[in-house]
């Protein structure tokens, strides 16, 4: 009957919001409470952080560029080659960055956390865990929301500066744009509402990756399979909640700031 | 321990208390809307082995899990060491576990860790020093006869080994109850034997009580048929029509108990299904 198939599809949904909702939640308040992995804290980091540093910074770079070339032609038909550091500082500081930084985190991060996570599950670690007197959600889940989002935060930045670099080096180099009109536009056109969107995005975007990776990874069921499925879902829920969280953000700070 | 006149293993005598350090009261459990275990009711008192027998997919593991609190029942009661534990929260069990150690199925390592890490993993949480985390791990590992494996990765051991380290794992607390989970599942006759022989000498040396899940008949019966001497260093038979009177059977039979009873009761057992069972 298609109305139970629905209907049974819908309570999955809500069940799992619900899961989610107090995995999160519960990981979050672990924070405040003994013990406090520190060191889990400082090697989750490592590698979420440093670990991510190649590819934000590849990617960083190559879209600030691509960002620049692919204005110029429209630019120059209102002569306005010069807005090119303004355009690309704007783009990458408000949306490119967080965005594609926190997707290229996702790809890398979210995989690995469910991935290991569900590896754990299915190989009876966690229960191992759980039976030997330590709370995952202590152990392993609030280290990497805690890292996720720090770490995240700061490779936005980083992603932001290498895009505005690239940019720049294409408008000089290929674009024969003036280095000193581009930088100086990039820099004088940003106000305090433009850093604050680009700033505050990054914590969601962490949360989102660390919570959905931890969440499908701990609710894996079905041995090596499971753990395949639990590692898609993982990457292709946080991709799509970091973009819908984007819009909702990117909406709410418009509203406030009008800009 | 003396031999006898011709040098057979003398009778053993039983070390089980009249108190319970396990009960379970009703207990039911199902998932996904399907019954698992149902009414199950038993006990394990202080000395003794109850060896839990039953086809592949009834709820043995199950059954473990609900001793420890790992999963919780959907009806009924279960009480370890005279606190409900059915009733208590996620985070007041993990000091009762420290008195319960678990040996899962294919041992359950973390990948990760090294053999004294794995071993020392409880005594880390309790943050004792290093020093005396290796000297209790080594301990632990020489009870099992692996303590030249302290530096090793679990990747690195035979599936036997991993299964000893995991015993060493269960065993560093000293803990009051121990639960095994088919501890020679996937093993060859030769290293389930060793397994068996360590699981024996937790019986008989250290006199720890225990819950041991196994398919597997041979491995049960010589539990209840051999003692573990610690002059020679292994198991010996008991004499004729002698089984270890610590040692008791428990048997799931489509989600419920059929049988809990002695070696003997169990061998003699009328019921159709024990019968074709243990045959």
């Amino acid at each position: 009957m298609p109305l139970a198939t629905i209907d049974a599809a819908a309570k999955r949904g809500v069940l799992a919001v619900q899961e989610y909702a107090l995995l999160s939640a519960r990981a979050l308040s672990n924070i405040f409470r003994r013990p406090f992995y520190a060191s889990d804290v400082f090697m989750q980091a490592d590698i979420i952080g440093v670990g991510s540093l190649p590819i934000v910074i590849l990617t960083g770079f190559f879209l600030g560029g691509v960002l620049a070339l692919q204005s110029a032609s429209t630019l120059t038909q209102f002569g306005a080659e010069a807005f090119t550091g303004q355009l690309v500082s704007f783009s990458m500081i408000k949306e490119i960055g967080p965005v594609v930084t926190a997707l290229m985190v996702s790809g890398r991060n979210a995989s690995g956390m469910a991935s290991e996570l569900g590896s754990m599950i299915v190989t009876e670690q966690i229960d191992a865990m759980r039976a030997l007197g330590t709370d995952p959600l202590k152990k392993l889940v609030m280290p990497r929301i805690v890292s996720t989002v720090v770490m995240l935060f700061f490779l936005v930045i980083l992603s932001d500066a290498v895009g505005i670099l690239g940019g720049g080096f294409v408008s000089v180099s290929m674009l024969g744009q003036n280095g000193t009109q581009y930088f100086n536009t990039s820099y004088q056109s940003l106000e305090f509402p433009d850093i604050l969107q680009g700033l505050v995005k990054p914590i969601f975007f962490g949360f989102i990756i660390a919570t959905i990776g931890c969440f499908y990874g701990m609710k894996t069921r079905g041995g090596t399979q499971g753990v395949g499925r639990s590692t898609t879902q993982a990457v292709v829920w946080s991709s799509i909640l970091i973009i819908t969280t984007d819009f909702m953000i990117s909406r709410t700070l418009i509203g406030i700031f009008g800009r | 321990m003396n031999g006898g006149a011709n040098g057979a293993t003398p009778a053993q005598t039983s070390r089980v208390s009249a108190e319970p350090i396990v009960i379970f009261d009703d207990v039911s459990i199902g998932f996904e809307q399907k019954p698992v275990l149902e009414n199950i009711s038993f006990q394990v008192r202080s000395g003794e082995m109850r060896i839990l027998l039953g086809p592949a997919g009834v709820g043995k593991s199950v059954l473990l899990k609900l001793t420890n609190g790992l999963l919780r029942p959907d009806s009924g009661r279960i009480f370890v060491f005279g606190k409900e534990i059915s009733a208590m929260r996620e985070k007041d069990l993990f000091e009762l576990r420290g008195a319960i150690g678990t040996v899962f199925q294919e041992g359950a390592l973390f990948d990760s860790l090294t053999v004294r890490d794995n071993v020392g993993y409880r005594l880390t949480e309790e943050h004792l020093t290093e020093d005396e985390i290796t000297a209790r791990a080594t301990e632990a590992l020489r009870f099992v006869e692996l303590d030249q494996t302290l530096d090793k990765f679990p990747s690195e051991l035979s599936g036997g080994m991993r299964r000893r380290v995991a015993i060493a794992r269960a065993i560093v607390t000293n803990p009051k109850l121990i639960l095994y989970d088919s501890p020679t599942g996937g093993l060859d006759p030769i290293t389930s034997t060793t397994i068996i022989e360590l699981v024996m000498k937790q019986r008989d040396v250290s006199h720890t009580s225990s819950i041991v899940v196994t398919h597997r008949l041979q491995d049960a019966f010589v539990l209840a048929m051999h003692h573990f001497d610690l002059a020679q260093n292994k198991m010996v038979l008991l004499p004729p029509h002698q089984t270890d009177p610590n040692t008791s059977f428990l048997m799931l039979h489509q989600g419920r108990l059929v049988f809990d009873g002695t070696t003997t009761e169990l061998i003699h057992s009328s019921d159709p299904f024990i019968k074709e069972y243990i045959s």
